[in-house]
């Protein structure tokens, strides 16, 4: 029995974020208004598509804005598949579902014409081209793994709503970066692209600390996380069996989510026609120009 | 993304400085999880200053007057949520504290521990004040309702469930097991774990009397 909280409660906001609450209600209508738009033009968005992309921002918003936020606070195997959903699951299925060209289609014509002032869009550019570089982008992706699972540092962030906001963020901020720069298509990453065969590299890669550290929460015979203890479970659980499970999530599923990756990057070397080309093509995808093509590969 | 990728040029950070940038974070978060901990060595406690929200309430004692966090200013207060039926952690703690209170000595004077019930149904004002005038003078017994307690739980982070009562209607409340320490000004200051000694505590609450 958690503490008064009627069925529909559970769906209500714990702490209730105005910014997630914007974000989500500002990507929900301009993806409905993009998929109308395409579809008066002719090229309406197919159903798994759009599905996959409501699938990951309905399993982000419920991560955040309904019991979850409690439960995740107060149960270290919560926020463990929290933070597999925030981390992993839900940006690989809204990166999956190329929400891009939808998203825009959705803007109105004004903000669409908004031009950014140099002075903004040379620095985020230059931090987005680091994010994304593909040493960074991996070594973030564990490292934030990592620093958050630290035991003094994961005492502060449980202690501390402020922290605890800015983990979560961080999170799903670094899911997103890293699982854009992994499965988005080569031509639709522009200039940060990197090239399928690194990809491969990495994925297998990220998956090896994760398998490493999984075990060695999960195996720990001593509880590693006091502050379960300390603020009080959700729920009756012993604090080791509530630490396995939270060390099998973090072991198994992120191997697979590896693989998830691995199968989406071989799909994408199969359909495109630059990756396997072995005869030239005479014309050149859309996005990506001749000129530009030492940029795609790996990096030299 | 149809943004012509054409009309920027930038270069790509070499390999070489991407991996000391990657050194460096790696080697920022193994430092800043040794850093954490070393706030202050004289602390037997938990520091927990900046990381805890301040004393904010307003409950109802155990006399059932209302009363608030600004009653208990210029007093060193130690919170501490629990039950009057609680088979075994809130006596253990209670006692604990007193033992504490009796080692400050005079001093003790100026410390206050607000006992917050989390089951407020059975812990009727006069069950709290006869169950905190078992511990001493400075025991306080404080009942929230029911939006309160969900209140100070989200200030503290705390959790609380109701096990499924017996046949007799008898529950038990998991709770958490945490005693909060708030110097004079109401700023959250310490954390008090299940392994705390008396002694502990009344060695760090005589420095924070003495800090303020």
């Amino acid at each position: 029995m958690p503490p008064f909280v009627t069925d529909l409660g559970y769906l209500l906001p714990w702490q209730f974020s105005p910014t997630i609450f914007i974000i989500t209600a500002t990507a929900v209508t301009l993806y409905l208004r993009g998929q109308r738009a395409l579809r008066r033009n002719g090229a309406p968005v197919g159903f798994w598509r759009a599905f996959t992309f409501f699938l990951g921002i309905a399993l982000c918003y419920a991560m955040l804005q309904t019991y979850v936020d409690y439960l995740s606070a107060h149960m270290f195997w919560i926020h463990r598949a929290q933070h597999l959903i925030l981390h992993h699951i839900g940006p690989v299925l809204v990166v999956l579902a190329a929400p891009g060209r939808v998203l825009r289609a959705g803007m109105p014509t004004r903000l669409r014409q908004v031009r950014i002032t140099p002075w903004i869009q040379r620095p985020v550019e230059i931090l987005f081209r680091f994010l994304q570089h593909p040493i960074i982008a991996p070594v973030l992706f564990i490292g934030i793994i990592l620093f958050w699972l630290t035991p003094s540092i994961h005492f502060g962030a449980m202690i501390d709503t402020r922290r605890f906001i800015a983990m979560n963020w961080s999170m799903l901020a670094d899911g997103l970066l890293f699982w854009w720069l992994m499965l988005a298509p080569r031509q639709a990453q522009g200039s940060t692209a990197i090239g399928y065969g690194t990809r491969l590299v990495i994925l297998a890669l990220v998956a090896i600390p994760q398998l490493l550290l999984g075990a060695y929460i999960t195996l720990h015979s001593t509880p590693l996380y006091d502050v379960y203890a300390v603020c009080g479970r959700a729920f009756a659980i012993s604090p080791l069996d509530d630490q396995q499970l939270g060390g099998l999530l973090t072991w198994i599923p992120a191997a697979m989510m590896s693989l998830v990756g691995i199968i989406t990057v071989l799909y994408h070397i199969l359909h495109d026609p630059e990756a396997t080309a072995v005869r030239p093509r005479g014309r050149p995808s859309p996005a990506v120009q001749p000129a530009q093509r030492s940029d795609l590969g790996a990096p030299a | 993304m149809t943004a012509n990728p054409i009309s920027v040029s930038y270069h790509r950070p070499r390999p070489v400085a991407a991996l000391l940038a990657a050194a460096a974070i790696l080697l920022l978060t193994l430092l800043a999880g040794c850093a954490r901990d070393a706030s202050d060595p004289n602390d037997a406690l938990k520091n927990v200053t900046g990381l805890v929200a301040p004393l904010q309430f307003q409950l109802t004692n155990q006399d059932g007057q209302p009363v608030t966090a600004a009653d208990y200013r210029n007093d060193v207060v130690l919170l501490y949520f629990g039950y009057t039926e609680c088979p075994d952690e809130c006596p253990t703690t209670l006692a604990m504290l007193a033992g504490a209170l009796r080692t400050l000595g005079p001093q003790a004077s100026q410390v206050r521990v607000l006992f917050v019930s989390v089951d407020p149904q059975r812990d009727t004002t006069q069950v709290l004040k006869r169950y905190v005038s078992n511990f001493g003078p400075q025991f306080v017994g404080l009942r929230p309702d029911e939006s309160e307690l969900v209140d100070l739980s989200k200030r503290y982070r705390i959790a609380y469930h109701y096990e499924k009562p017996d046949k007799d209607g008898n529950y038990e409340v998991d709770h958490s097991s945490a005693v909060f320490i708030f110097d004079r000004d109401g700023r959250a200051r310490l954390l008090a774990l299940s392994d705390t000694t008396a002694q502990q505590v009344a060695t760090d609450v005589h420095r924070l009397l003495a800090s303020s």
